[in-house]
């Protein structure tokens, strides 16, 4: 396993990402050139052959998905990285590790878009793409980091949720803190909690490949392992084959959408900042969240009774998270670098408890404290 | 023989799937797919062992028959998840099975760069010269002058050679064959499968109800017998001049050749990579 235990490391997101993937089990990678999350592919190509795992470099970002969700069937625990046009190319491939409910984590560095967009700039623009990017009802678990520490253990919960849920996790990270350095005490590897998918424990021939459990998720097969079966993208039944009955289909659909909201308490992660007696909250999450604990404080030294409630968990919703904050508070401001993707789903959380402000950045500039303060004070 | 081929479909077809399955009457993916159950009963390898890989369209349904570890991907994407299972698990048995515009149209760039990767993979290509599936639009290799439904008026585009295409982007071992000649088919796909590197096989098919029908070639005998009047093989190919050989279809073992396979190379890489372990 990879000895960087109990040594501060000077790391930058996105390093911290790969460490992370590391200590998750992260065996197999594939992936393709692209600002900001180059060093990602950089750092695993030199680290997962020194584990005995797997980095291998796709011709494109279509075929780095094929390649994680095969790599995945096989028993490894896999991840891909990308940026936003990356990321469209995914779309395809991300819908069939969904259907298939093949493990995998993907982790989109977000630049500013649409298209080639801003490469070398933040933005939190792919937040909605990453929830709904590929065609179809689908459940999905997105989750976003702030810091280098975050990008370390919040990849390492990515990988949990995916192998619990059998899901792909997208992980949102973003430019600034993709490329921000900071300094970082790894923990122990026995001290982090490591999840792994569950194995069939019946005989092969009992073996129903997609029959949930009492999640609703169903136990996990490796090929080679000794029990064949059979893997789709087309809506199949408990034995894997396809079907368009209309029961068998309503009934995996079903199932699908369920096993998420069955672990709604688990899967949503939030932190909270000086909420107990807020008045005022601000809604945040990846680099912003940083900036806006920032204009807390500030706010709080000057006796304005605000909190932060940071989002860890973007999708499924952290509505139960979320909706007491809107009745405790007269206000809330979600500033964001995109149009207002995450406070679309706060107002529709809110259904008029208090007020939603917004404020948003699309010009490819990180959103500062101040600004985020200069917001708050005229609430 | 026949009791041969009783034994391969006891063995080697899923018991629990519901057939029918969706192939059209005298198709040539039952054939291809009987060649290659053939070659791996021949070579003996355990069912557990070997994994089907196919994309969309009609050949992609054959994995969904066979008793294997069976993966039915997206379109085109067939070799991407193989790579994948392969690099995780290089001890199994991989096999893809893709169509014409699966494997060189949507799935082209994946084709070639499979080729030029050389992992230990068999990729099996049933050119059929048409997207039958979605009703007879023209493919990547759908003759030139030939109709379709996309192409009524006559197509305008040119066709890939599959097999010299894959002999171009670096594949170990190339071959073709049509749904004829089904013995020197199953053959090939031993040869392919046994060959250490990336190994392809081009099978001409028939698609007699959206290709042979609206371009005027007849029903599957038809189609099937000029494949067998068309075909020549290579090493009497190499005694005839390009003109003698306009129309033909070589057929046989087109390049066989020794080149180092990426996932032995990567056990290399982490033998070198262990010894940095804390220096990098």
């Amino acid at each position: 396993m990879f000895n960087q235990e109990n040594k501060r490391l000077l790391l930058q997101g996105n390093e911290a990402i790969a460490y992370g993937a590391l200590a998750a089990g992260c065996r197999f990678f594939a992936g393709y050139p692209i600002t900001p999350a180059t060093e990602i592919s950089e750092m695993l190509a030199t680290m997962l052959p020194q584990v005995g795992g797997t980095f291998v470099q796709m011709e494109d970002e279509i075929a780095s998905m094929g390649a994680i969700i095969g790599a995945s069937l096989a028993g490894e625990k896999t991840m891909t990285a990308t940026s936003g046009p990356g990321f469209s190319l995914m779309q395809e491939n991300l819908g069939y590790a969904c259907i298939a409910e093949v493990p995998c984590v993907v982790v989109n560095v977000m630049r500013g878009g649409p298209s080639t967009g801003l490469p070398t700039c933040p933005s939190q623009g792919d937040v909605q793409m990453a929830r709904w990017g590929t065609h179809g009802d689908h459940p999905i678990i997105v989750m976003a980091v702030s810091s280098v520490s975050d990008s370390f253990s919040i990849t390492i919960k990515a990988f949990n949720l995916s192998e619990q849920y059998r899901v792909p996790v997208v992980l949102l990270s973003d430019e600034v803190v993709a490329h921000t350095r900071e300094c970082v005490q790894l923990p122990d590897q026995k001290s982090i909690r490591v999840v792994d998918r569950i194995r069939p424990s019946v005989p092969p021939d009992w073996y129903k490949p997609y029959e949930g459990d009492n999640r609703g998720v169903p136990h996990m097969a490796a090929f080679g392992d000794g029990y064949r079966h059979h893997v789709t993208g087309l809506v199949h039944d408990e034995y894997g084959f396809p079907t368009q009955k209309p029961n068998e289909v309503q009934q995996f659909q079903n199932r699908l959408t369920k096993k998420i909201t069955r672990g709604f308490s688990e899967i949503m992660m939030t932190k909270g900042f000086m909420l107990e007696d807020a008045e005022i909250a601000v809604i945040a999450y990846g680099s912003v969240a940083r900036s806006a604990l920032k204009a807390v404080e500030d706010a709080r030294k000057q006796g304005v009774k605000v909190g932060l409630l940071q989002l860890i968990t973007l999708f499924p919703f952290p509505r139960s998270h979320v909706s007491p904050l809107l009745e405790q508070c007269r206000a809330v401001l979600v500033p964001e670098m995109n149009m207002g993707q995450i406070s679309r789903e706060v107002q529709r959380v809110n259904q008029n408890k208090c007020v939603v402000a917004k404020h948003n950045r699309i010009d490819g500039q990180f959103i500062t404290p101040n600004e985020i303060y200069a917001q708050l004070i005229k609430l | 023989m026949a009791v041969t081929a009783q034994k391969i479909r006891h063995e080697y077809l899923r018991h629990n799937k519901k057939f029918p399955h969706v192939w059209c009457p005298g198709c040539g993916n039952g054939i291809v797919m009987a060649a290659l159950l053939r070659a791996i009963y021949r070579m003996e390898i355990s069912k557990d062992d070997v994994v089907l890989a196919s994309g969309i369209g009609c050949s992609g349904r054959m994995p969904t028959y066979l008793d294997f570890n069976t993966l039915h991907t997206t379109h085109g994407r067939a070799l991407t998840f193989a790579t994948g299972v392969k690099l995780a698990k290089p001890d199994l048995n991989v096999v893809a099975i893709m169509g014409d515009g699966d494997a060189t149209a949507i799935g082209g760039n994946h084709f070639i760069h499979a080729a030029r990767r050389n992992l230990n993979l068999t990729a099996i290509i049933i050119n059929n010269s048409i997207y039958g599936m979605t009703g007879g639009q023209y493919s990547p290799t759908t003759p030139f002058g030939s109709t379709s439904t996309t192409s009524v008026y006559g197509h305008i585009e040119h066709d890939f050679s599959i097999a010299e295409l894959a002999v171009t982007a670096g594949a170990s071992f190339v071959a073709r064959a049509t749904v004829y000649h089904g013995e020197l088919m199953d053959r090939l796909i031993e040869q392919a499968m046994r060959k250490r590197g990336f190994a392809v096989v081009e099978v001409i098919s028939n698609c007699h109800v959206q290709y042979g029908r609206r371009n005027k070639l007849g029903g599957a005998v038809d189609m099937l017998t000029s494949f067998k009047e068309n075909s020549i093989t290579v090493s009497k190919a190499e005694k005839l001049s390009p003109e003698e050989l306009e129309g033909k279809t070589t057929i046989g073992v087109l390049t066989d050749r020794e080149m180092p396979i990426s996932t032995e190379e990567y056990k290399k890489v982490r033998e070198r990579a262990s010894k940095t372990k804390g220096k990098i």
